[in-house]
This record gives C-alpha cells, sequence and structure tokens, in this order.
C-alpha cells in the first residue's frame, strides 16, 4: 500500500515537471542570442540581476553543463511563464548555483539572503526576514547547565523546537533531557524516553545537545567544509552546501546532529519567520542540522530560546571572553565537569551543581 | 587512430551483445533487476531517505556496509596483478586482465552505493576541486573520493591500453604501462586502508576506533576478493574458451586460504580484547554478537558469518580438500558470503549501536534500501560481464582490427 502511495506521488511530481516542460517548448524565443524585440511583448525584467551581471566563474560552468536548468534560465525572456515562475526559476537557479557561504563576499551574503526572502514569498507566500550578521569581536559563546536545578520539565525542549522551525513530522530535537539514578554520572545509563510526572525521587536530570566543541570532530570530517566553526565559537552548518553524507553525525561523540531525513514539515502558523542563515531558516530534504546556540537571537544580544523558556533557572548563557559575565563566575566559582573530557574535544558546555 | 579507436569502441559493444540464449538471459535478468533499482531510487529521490530503514541513531545501513565490503573486492585484483606484472608470472598473465575488470565493476558498485547514500546527490558538484569545496586532507571521505576515481582510473586505463594494442594486433609495450602497474600495486593497498580509516578515525565510535581496523580490512579483502575471482575464472573456464590453467587456480586459492586464516587470527585478537575485560566500549561488540538489553537483530548474522568463515578457512587449510574444485568453488562462495555480512551489516551497523549517549535503536533495511542494493548489485555485474566478454573476445582473437597500418 505503501508504494502505492509513493508511486502516485513520484506520477504526480513527473507531471508538474511535463506541464513546465511543454510551456517551454512553446515559447519561440529562448535564447540569450535573439534581442529582445523579437519577444512577443516586452520582456519582463530579470530577476536578481542574475542574467544581466557579469557571469560568474561558476554561474558560466553551471550554465555551460546546465540541461533542464539552462533551458529554464533562458526561458526568462518567455512571456508564456507568468512572472512567479519565473521569479521561482531564476531565484532556485542563483541559489542552487550559489558558493560555500563561508567563501562569500559580504556583497553576494546579502543578495542570497534577499533570494532566500523572496522565493519564500513566491513559493510559499511567508513573509521571512532572514539575518547574515556576522559574529561580533571579542565574544566567543559558552554554556553552563546546573544539575542540581534542572527538574526535567522539558520546557527547553518545546521552545527549541517552536524557535528553531525544527521538523513537526519527524519529531526532531536538538535538546535531550536524560533522568539519570542518583549517584551514577555515566550518561549511558541515563534515561531520555520518560514521559511521567517529573521530578522523581532519588533522580536528577540532565541535559545534552550540540556542545560547539572547540575541537569538534564534526567539522574536520566534512568532505565538502559544509559545517565549520564561527569566529564566536558557534558550530554552525550551510544547510544549501551539505551533500547529506552523514559523516559529521557519525564523528560527532555526544549525538549533537539530525539529518532531514524527508522534507522538514512546519505549519505555516508555527514558523518562526525571524531568522538566520546559519540558524533557522528552513532546511531541505536531505541535509544536516543541529544546535546553533540560536544564533538568530544571539547575535542579536538575546539569549537562546532554551535558557528563555527554563522555569527552574539551571541553564545559563553567555560570553566566555567577559570577565563579568555569569558563565564565566561559575566556571570559576563552582565545580564543573564537561561529557567525554577524555576525547580531547573541549565542549563549551559545562555542567555543575549547587 | 581516433578512427580506430571507435572502430574498437563499436566492435567492443557489438562483441558484448553476441552470444548464446543463456548469455541473453543472464544479461536480461541483469537489466530488469537494474529497473527495479531505479524505481526503487526514484522514490527515494522524491521522498528522501525517510524511505530507508536509517535512523539519526543508526545513519549508515546497508548502502554504505556494501560500499565497505566492495572496496575490498576492488582492492584484491593486486593479488592477480602482482604475480602477473611484477613477478613476471607468465600463468597470471592472461588471467589478470580479468582481476582489472572485477576492480573496475567493484568501484562502480562502491560509487553508486555512496551516492545513493546522499542526501543531497544533486550536490555532489561540491566535491569538485576549484569549483566546489574539496576539504582535502582534513575529511578521510575527501581521500577516499580521491583514491576510489584514481584506482579506478588505474583500472581502466591499464587494461585498455592492453587490449587496445591487442586489438590492433600488436603486443603492449611493457615499459610504457609498468609505472602504471607499480603504481596501481600500492594504490590497491591505500584505497582499502583509507577506507579502513574512514571508520578508525572516529573517536566517537570505540568499535572502530582501533588501530587494527586497517590491517583487518586489508586481510578479509585478500580473502574475499580472491575467492571471489576464483568462482568467476571457473565460470569463465566452463562457459567460454578462456581456458584458466590449474596452476594459477591452486596459487590462487593458497592465497585465499592464508589470508582467510590471517583475517581470523585478528578476528580472535578482536574478540580477546573487547571481551577479556569488557568496559563500556565493548558495548557495541556484546551488541553485535550477543544482544544488548534485549535487542539482538544481528546475533543470527554474526554467528553465521563466523560459523562460515570458521569453516571455510579450516578446510581451505586442508590441501586435499583445496584441490579438489568442486569443494573449493564451494568453500569461496561460504567464505565470500561470510566476510560479506560480517565486514558489511556486522561492521557499519553495530558501530552506531548504542548511540554515544547510550541510546539502542535497531536498524533493518527497507525494501526500497534492498531494490535499489540489488539493483546496483546487478550494475556491476553487468559491467563485469561486459568488460570480461570484451576481454575474453581479444584475448582469445575472435575479434581483431582490420587495419594493420595503425599507428
Amino acid at each position: 500500500m505503501r508504494l502505492k502511495d509513493l508511486r502516485h506521488k513520484i506520477m504526480s511530481a513527473l507531471k508538474y515537471d511535463r506541464s513546465l516542460a511543454s510551456k517551454e517548448i512553446k515559447s519561440d524565443c529562448h535564447s540569450d542570442s535573439i534581442p529582445p524585440t523579437t519577444c512577443p511583448k516586452n520582456p519582463p525584467k530579470m530577476v536578481g540581476g542574475a542574467f544581466g551581471k557579469k557571469t560568474s566563474r561558476r554561474a558560466a560552468i553551471g550554465l555551460a553543463g546546465g540541461g533542464v536548468g539552462a533551458a529554464f534560465a533562458f526561458s526568462a525572456c518567455s512571456n508564456m511563464l507568468d512572472e512567479e515562475t519565473k521569479d521561482k526559476l531564476g531565484l532556485s537557479w542563483e541559489e542552487f548555483f550559489k558558493k560555500n557561504y563561508r567563501l562569500m563576499t559580504d556583497q553576494e551574503k546579502g543578495e542570497t539572503v534577499k533570494r532566500i526572502e523572496k522565493l519564500a514569498k513566491v513559493k510559499n507566500n511567508e513573509i521571512i526576514n532572514v539575518s547574515d550578521t556576522p559574529a561580533k569581536d571579542g565574544v566567543l559563546f559558552g554554556y553552563a547547565f546546573n544539575i542540581s536545578k534542572c527538574q526535567g520539565y522539558m520546557d527547553c525542549v518545546e521552545a527549541c523546537v517552536k524557535e528553531n522551525n525544527q521538523d513537526r513530522e519527524s519529531n526532531m530535537q536538538y535538546i535531550n533531557i536524560f533522568e539519570m539514578e542518583n549517584g551514577n554520572l555515566n550518561i549511558e545509563s541515563g534515561n531520555s524516553k520518560y514521559s511521567h510526572e517529573v521530578p522523581v525521587e532519588g533522580k536528577f536530570y540532565l541535559g545534552t545537545q550540540c556542545f560547539h566543541c572547540e575541537k569538534a570532530p564534526c567539522i574536520e570530517v566534512c568532505p565538502v567544509g559544509a559545517t565549520w566553526k564561527e569566529p564566536d565559537g558557534i558550530v554552525v552548518v550551510d544547510y544549501d552546501w551539505c551533500i547529506g553524507c552523514r559523516y559529521c553525525e557519525a564523528a560527532c561523540p555526544y549525538w549533537g546532529r539530525r539529518f532531514n531525513w524527508g522534507a522538514p514539515q512546519i505549519p505555516n502558523e508555527e514558523l518562526n519567520t525571524e531568522q538566520h542563515y546559519l540558524g533557522n531558516r528552513k532546511r531541505g530534504k536531505g541535509v544536516m542540522e543541529k544546535c546553533t546556540f540560536c544564533i538568530q537571537r544571539t547575535r542579536k544580544g538575546l539569549q537562546p530560546a532554551c535558557v528563555d523558556a527554563c522555569p527552574t533557572g539551571s541553564r545559563t548563557f553567555g560570553n566566555l571572553l567577559d570577565p563579568n559575565s555569569e558563565i564565566r563566575y561559575i566556571i570559576e566559582n563552582k565545580k564543573v565537569f564537561r561529557l567525554k573530557e577524555d576525547l580531547g574535544t573541549e565542549p563549551k558546555f559545562w555542567y555543575y551543581m549547587d | 587512430m581516433t578512427n580506430l579507436l571507435f572502430h574498437f569502441i563499436k566492435d567492443g559493444i557489438l562483441h558484448a551483445l553476441k552470444g548464446s540464449k543463456l548469455y541473453f538471459t543472464w544479461l536480461i535478468s541483469l537489466v530488469a533487476l537494474i529497473g527495479i533499482g531505479v524505481f526503487a531510487y526514484s522514490i527515494q529521490i522524491s521522498e528522501g531517505l525517510k524511505v530507508t530503514g536509517m535512523t539519526d541513531h543508526v545513519s549508515w545501513g546497508l548502502y554504505i556496509s556494501n560500499f565497505t565490503f566492495f572496496v575490498g573486492i576492488a582492492a584484491a585484483a593486486v593479488m592477480l596483478i602482482l604475480p602477473a606484472y611484477i613477478f613476471n608470472d607468465a600463468d597470471f598473465t592472461k588471467v589478470a586482465l580479468i582481476g582489472e575488470g572485477v576492480a573496475v565493476s567493484a568501484l562502480i558498485m562502491c560509487l553508486s552505493f555512496v551516492t545513493v547514500d546522499l542526501g543531497s546527490p544533486e550536490k555532489v558538484w561540491h566535491l569538485i576541486p576549484k569549483l566546489g569545496y574539496f576539504n582535502w586532507p582534513n575529511s578521510m571521505l575527501a581521500w577516499d573520493v580521491l583514491v576510489l576515481n584514481g584506482y579506478l582510473a588505474l583500472n581502466l586505463l591499464i587494461p585498455f591500453y592492453i587490449l587496445f594494442s591487442h586489438y590492433r594486433g600488436k603486443e603492449a609495450n611493457k615499459k610504457k604501462y609498468f609505472p602504471f602497474i607499480l603504481l596501481s600495486v600500492f594504490w590497491a593497498i591505500a584505497i582499502h586502508l583509507v577506507t579502513a580509516f574512514l571508520y578508525a578515525g572516529l573517536p566517537a565510535r570505540p568499535f572502530w576506533n582501533n588501530a587494527l581496523l586497517g590491517p583487518r580490512f586489508l586481510a578479509s579483502a585478500f580473502a574475499a576478493g580472491p575467492a571471489f575471482i576464483l568462482v568467476i575464472l571457473s565460470v569463465l573456464d566452463y562457459s567460454t574458451g578462456f581456458k584458466i590453467q590449474k596452476r594459477v587456480i591452486s596459487k590462487l586459492a593458497l592465497v585465499v586460504a592464508i589470508a582467510a586464516q590471517i583475517n581470523l587470527i585478528m578476528l580472535g585478537s578482536e574478540i580477546f580484547k573487547e571481551f577479556y575485560h569488557p568496559t563500556e566500549h565493548s558495548s557495541s561488540a556484546i551488541y553485535l554478537f550477543f544482544g544488548l538489553h534485549g535487542h539482538s537483530a544481528l546475533v543470527p548474522w554474526i554467528w553465521t558469518a563466523i560459523s562460515m568463515n570458521i569453516i571455510a578457512t579450516l578446510m581451505l587449510s586442508i590441501h586435499k580438500l583445496r584441490e579438489n574444485h568442486k569443494i573449493l568453488m564451494g568453500l569461496c562462495i561460504m567464505l565470500f558470503l561470510a566476510i560479506w555480512i560480517e565486514k558489511g551489516m556486522g561492521l557499519v551497523v553495530p558501530g552506531f549501536i548504542p548511540s554515544p549517549i547510550g541510546e539502542i535503536v535497531e536498524y533493518s533495511p527497507t525494501l526500497v534500501e534492498v531494490g535499489i542494493t540489488t539493483g546496483i548489485l546487478a550494475g556491476g555485474m553487468l559491467v563485469l560481464t561486459v568488460l570480461v566478454k570484451v576481454a575474453i573476445g581479444i584475448e582469445l582473437g575472435t575479434f581483431r582490427s582490420d587495419a594493420k597500418d595503425a599507428n
């Protein structure tokens, strides 16, 4: 039965493609060389300036090698396609052939952010605000977690899912809260699947997420450099550059990464529209994601959603380079520890107890 | 020259399409299986990898298991190339081309397996240096892309040169191709070591993070690979005019036996280390061999593999049994299957169980995964069939160029 459904979906997808292709054939001026005057009506304005501006090496290679895509792009002067479809195709084309975010100039970063906003509008009718705010000088983010205070309510988990636009269908979560037996700090004997009333007598609670390691094993294994550590210490993923090999997921000793096994589903009314390129913007099918310390919030000086949501005050986030910060106070004055310190990954996530 | 090249390719294709009814039945069944694979992949492309059994806990499965195993088969071609070209063993010179054919088909399977495993295959161009961002030398996966494609090029280039020379009725000039042979010998070792390092370099996964993984990969490859080649050679000997000398068979059988023995010693050493004083790091091995907290999906598989492995190795070590052709074939198939299970699913999947934070989620492949895998295996066999058919045609002199004045 499942196979049948799948086949139906495939067939409908094919139909959609064919309808596009037939429109393509009808257009009689699908080449660059034909002057615009031969178009039946005035050619609509090019979208995003892709074809008007000097062709970059990447775009040139893309055009030379492109098959179907190139045909779509060249159809820009056709009046058989309505403006909206052209917008979509042109923008998607430029998005597909853009660079790794780290290699982009500030101007290119700004352009892709604009394209993403525009695509969200024309494709899904979403008004979103994508930021590309860079790291601030003199900032290195760190996190502390008080295991004597946490009661296991999981408000943080819920807030994180909402803030970061995680896939609702697979119930993706960045944060795990482990219920642990008193007297045992071994996380492997903890239980993160509890669904009873908390807190339970004789237990304590410990949360994990991406620890934004200073020496992160996930970064070096990526074959395409799609994940890296930003100057403020946040380990990020370029969702548009990730090819989905999942080597980083295998390399993480803390199970901090999550993969989009299908296309993420988020109800429109629940979408968080305040987004960051390296943060909570919508991910595609088949790419990796993870906690970004809520980069879209923290680079604006706000606290991560999990910290804000915590009713017990177990979570502390701040700038490790600021000697007056609360996080520095905790590290200097409490008995702190980190998970699997023997691996030399240097997590920027400390646990402590009162 | 270009004209001749064109004729060579045309003749090759025409020759590959000639044969008995049985041969055609074989080709058509392979094409049908490839069709199933393509259909299954179309489902995976439209729905994403959620149609597989993989999860965030077990994030590699049947595809990467098969990839790992077939890298070994590709590397094992060196066991024919080494005696043929380096030690100048005349018996082996004739069959070395078959070994290279096996390597090419195994590599095509490997590259297909990694490609179907990608979540965003349309972005593979990100791997192309300059155009994309090739994270070399940091990422072992970048190394693997490099060595696999390099080895594929070598194994296409050398036989192509030799066969093309023979096609023109000329002897291949050994001086010209010998440096490449030498390179391919080291390269064969490299592809398998690099693939092992892909796993061994992850401290997050104690089951893989051990120094023995690389050598063990080589030993198992040099057992399973020549075992596979032995079966292929027997099939050719039986069904074509391409006769294989007894000496080649018995020498290769000895290679299989010795490699299988070394592999068993290493297996014993691993088992000792994991179980003499089990630590937290032994959880994966406990899961694999005995099950963990009631989860035991791999237990029947690994014990089947280990039993087959031990029986085949013991019997191969007895000269009388190994010299009997029928028994030898049985043992080769047995050993091949044993290592396929052990090095594929038995190595990749338990590495993920339990997860680094102690959770146990089991894995079993879905129909889509099995369909795609079958399609790729059939594709590999099709490539092998065509390559071997053409190579044998040229070597037996059934098809040659008529142009004698070619330069």
